[in-house]
């Protein structure tokens, strides 16, 4: 990605300073059938900007769930969860929402694409929030799309497309925000070797030209291309 | 590939991608509402059909504007045997040709049989009450006129003088000689003509049978008429009858100048009497001074039509009072039925397909978000306010439950089209018997008898106290902006209520769901 309004992480001056994350002693808990589930049993955690950090575990270990923390898709328990010296542990849904649209770029094991619009279409529709006039709207969507090799794709259906290029729609999609930081459950969870590789390359540049990410595996040929990897098995988190 | 929608701003780029891109559901919603609202125009525009036929049916009789009628209680039915009517014929009431035949001619003007009359002073009563805006009181006649020629004969062209001959001419007891009119005599020919005639105050303006009638020649009475004899005729009967303005009719011996022709406003039925002079001049040629048979009553407020009702039961507890309502249930034949079928199972029907049609739509657009769970929490994670997808859910089933209005709205126009292509006729016999008694007697005569003879069968003295006024209406459905604003409506509240039971479902949808829900 060559766009030069991301996130440069070579001008040292324009960052702000601090972690991206900073979690403390993070607890979610779910009710399920009347039992009482430790999705996360307190978790400690700090991710400095511009790291690739790989989350691994057991099924059901809770590795969704604190990517939702850092997501800003749902509220903790208890304990604090800061974002870029923000906390957002404690926001209403509608600060959640305008932090999710202007500083987290998200990318899903299912792509997430909305069926019925074309890939131009869905990555526009990542940029609805921002309050973008349509050229520009129109002109950030279609740069993400080339940047992920797309350039050419941007009138056809998600049905029309590859799984792997449906994946890098949805990460166009995620880009074309110039978030702060890219999150990924299983992003090569329904890929072919080969195309995994090709989305792991991807990432590995957009990590080089200084975002934040953090993905979420099952994969470990995946999680040895991370900076850092952690493991989460039971609510509890480890370093690897 | 998609075609491009470049140029159209997001919010209908994504609705109009969701509404194609689900044709079924979009189609399903549409068509139930379609039906629904096409169901409801023509139900609607139907009941005001019916409606107005029988207003129509009923304003013929007693005049638009009239709230309340009062008459005397009903009389019992007299047997058509009752009815013998004499007829005395002097020297004067006839001439005499060279030949000897005696041509003779004499009318007669009395109170409709079976019409119960009542003391005038029931009209100060009425006006005097409060709630009463005007009252305006009749008195329903009946004119019999009686010509013959008597040829000459030998026994009675011996006597001297004819003045104490007299020659008796019956009244066929029933109706079915009048129709003729012909009564032969012993060698003679007589001719049996009635009309209604009904004495009205000439001032009456707002409240009365020539209230709200029509004029198509001449002028109507008015105030200056007070003791003329001037008359004014129905111009259906007045053209049965060949009577044009100008003319003279002859009631009750004297004869009246034809001022005017009138007839019901916007119906094709008569008027409530074949003929109106002025309300004293036929009490007095009647024999019947100070007496009335129908009270005409105009309420102050259409809402304390009821109550009035009421005051005027306690005040002339002789006296039957009727509202509209009232009247509208002695309407019977085929548009009574319609009008039954109309409100209650039209009505039903469109009450149920409304429900049908809304819960449908509901349903369809709460399971729709349901399976687009995925969808909505992938935008919730992107950013999107709960606001945003609430409007965006609201906005497709909006556009769904209008392009279903459009349908609907056309569907409705062709069928009040097909109807009013079709105009089905009603007929509607308003019976006047309980409160009118044959007061309106001649009603069915006119325009449908034979050329020979005015008569109606009902029409006859003595024939029947019960009188109906029958007319054959033809059914228009009107398709009033009224309709049209209905039916739009119910688009747009349908197409909200699901939308927004919709969108309430999709607000609560949790963004993490974007990263849970499989599809
Ligand atoms: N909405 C919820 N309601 C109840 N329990 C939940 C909910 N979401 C997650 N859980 C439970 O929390 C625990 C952690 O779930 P989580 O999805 O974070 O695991 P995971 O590590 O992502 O698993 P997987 O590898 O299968 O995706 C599980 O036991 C799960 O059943
Ligand atoms: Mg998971």
């Amino acid at each position: 990605m060559t766009d030069t309004s991301t996130v440069d992480l070579t001008e040292p001056a324009a960052q702000p300073a601090g972690p991206m994350f900073s979690l403390t002693d993070v607890k979610k808990t779910y009710q399920q059938k009347g039992r009482t589930v430790h999705a996360l049993a307190g978790v400690t955690l700090e991710i400095p900007r511009g790291q690739l950090v790989a989350i691994q575990g057991s099924t059901g270990g809770g590795k969704t769930t604190l990517l939702q923390m850092l997501g800003a898709l749902d509220r903790p328990t208890s304990g604090t969860v800061m974002l870029g010296g923000q906390e957002i542990s404690k926001l209403g849904d509608s600060k959640l929402a305008d932090v999710r649209a202007h500083q987290l770029g998200f990318v899903f094991q299912h792509y997430n694409l909305i069926p019925t619009l074309s890939a131009q279409e869905n990555v526009e529709m990542g940029l609805a929030p921002l309050g973008l006039k349509p050229e520009e709207r129109k002109q950030r969507a279609a740069e993400a799309l080339a940047s992920v090799g797309l350039a050419d794709r941007g009138d056809h259906l998600p049905g029309e497309l590859s799984g792997g290029q449906q994946q890098r729609v949805s990460i166009a999609r995620a880009l074309a925000k110039r978030p702060q930081v890219l999150l990924a459950d299983e992003p090569t969870g329904n890929l072919d070797e080969a195309t995994r590789d090709d989305i792991m390359g991807l990432f590995e540049s957009l990590w080089r030209e200084g975002l934040t990410i953090v993905m979420v595996t099952h994969d470990s040929a995946v999680a040895r291309r991370a900076q850092r990897r952690l493991h989460i098995s039971g609510g509890k988190l480890t370093e690897k | 590939m998609v075609p491009s929608l470049e140029g159209i701003p997001m919010f209908f780029r994504y609705l109009r991608r969701e509404l194609s891109g689900r044709r079924k559901q979009t189609a399903i919603i549409a068509v139930a509402m379609a039906l629904a609202i096409a169901l409801v125009i023509i139900v609607n525009s139907l009941s005001s059909g019916v409606k107005g036929a029988q207003e129509q049916a009923l304003s013929s009789v007693y005049g638009v504007g009239t709230d309340l009628t009062v008459t005397s209680e009903p009389a019992a039915p007299t047997e058509g045997g009752g009815g013998r009517q004499n007829f005395d014929f002097s020297e004067d009431d006839g001439t005499t040709d060279s030949d000897g035949t005696q041509s003779l001619s004499q009318t007669r003007l009395s109170t409709s049989r079976g019409a119960g009359t009542f003391d005038a002073s029931a009209l100060k009563t009425i006006s005097g009450t409060e709630g009463v805006e005007a009252a305006s009181a009749v008195l329903s006649l009946n004119n019999i006129e009686f010509s013959g020629e008597i040829p000459q004969r030998p026994d009675t062209s011996s006597g001297s003088t004819d003045s104490s001959g007299t020659a008796q001419g019956q009244q066929p007891p029933s109706g079915e000689g009048a129709a003729g009119g012909q009564a032969g005599g012993p060698g003679g020919n007589f001719d049996v003509n009635q009309m209604t005639v009904m004495g009205v105050d000439e001032n009456a303006s707002t409240v009365g049978p020539l209230s709200s009638v029509e004029v198509t020649d001449g002028r109507t009475l008015a105030a200056s008429d007070a003791g003329k004899y001037n008359a004014v005729v129905d111009s259906s009967y007045a053209t049965s009858e060949d009577i044009a303005v100008g003319d003279k009719v002859n009631l009750g011996g004297k004869d009246f100048t034809v001022v005017g022709l009138v007839k019901a406003t916007g119906s094709e039925g008569e008027t409530a009497s074949n003929v109106f002079i002025p309300l004293v001049l036929a009490q007095t040629l009647s024999d019947s001074e100070d007496t009335i048979s129908t009270v005409y009553v105009k309420a102050a407020s259409s809402n304390d039509i009821s109550a009035l009702k009421t005051s005027l039961t306690e005040a002339l507890p002789d006296q039957e009072i009727n509202s509209q309502e009232d009247l509208a249930s002695t309407v019977s034949g085929s548009l009574s039925t319609a009008s039954n079928l109309v409100s209650s199972l039209g009505t039903w029907l469109s009450v149920a397909v409304l429900g049908v049609a809304f819960l449908l739509a509901i349903l369809l657009t709460i399971s729709g978000v349901s399976r687009r769970t995925r969808e909505f929490g992938t935008l919730k994670a992107v950013g999107w306010r709960n606001g945003s997808i609430v409007k965006q859910v609201a906005g497709e089933s909006l556009v769904q439950a209008i392009i279903g209005g459009v349908i609907g709205i056309a569907v409705g126009l062709l069928g009040i089209w097909i109807i009013n292509m079709v105009g089905p006729t009603l007929t509607a016999s308003a019976s006047t018997g309980s409160g009118f008694g044959g007061g309106f007697g001649g009603g069915q005569g006119g325009p449908g008898g034979s050329g020979s003879g005015t008569g109606g069968e009902g029409g006859m003295p003595g024939a029947a106290s019960t009188a109906t006024s029958a007319s054959d209406i033809v059914l228009n459905a009107p398709f009033t902006p009224m309709v049209m604003a209905i039916a739009a409506g119910i688009a747009i509240v349908g197409g909200l209520l699901a939308g927004l039971l919709g969108g309430w479902r999709a607000a609560r949808l949790r963004p993490a769901e974007a990263l849970r829900s499989v599809a």
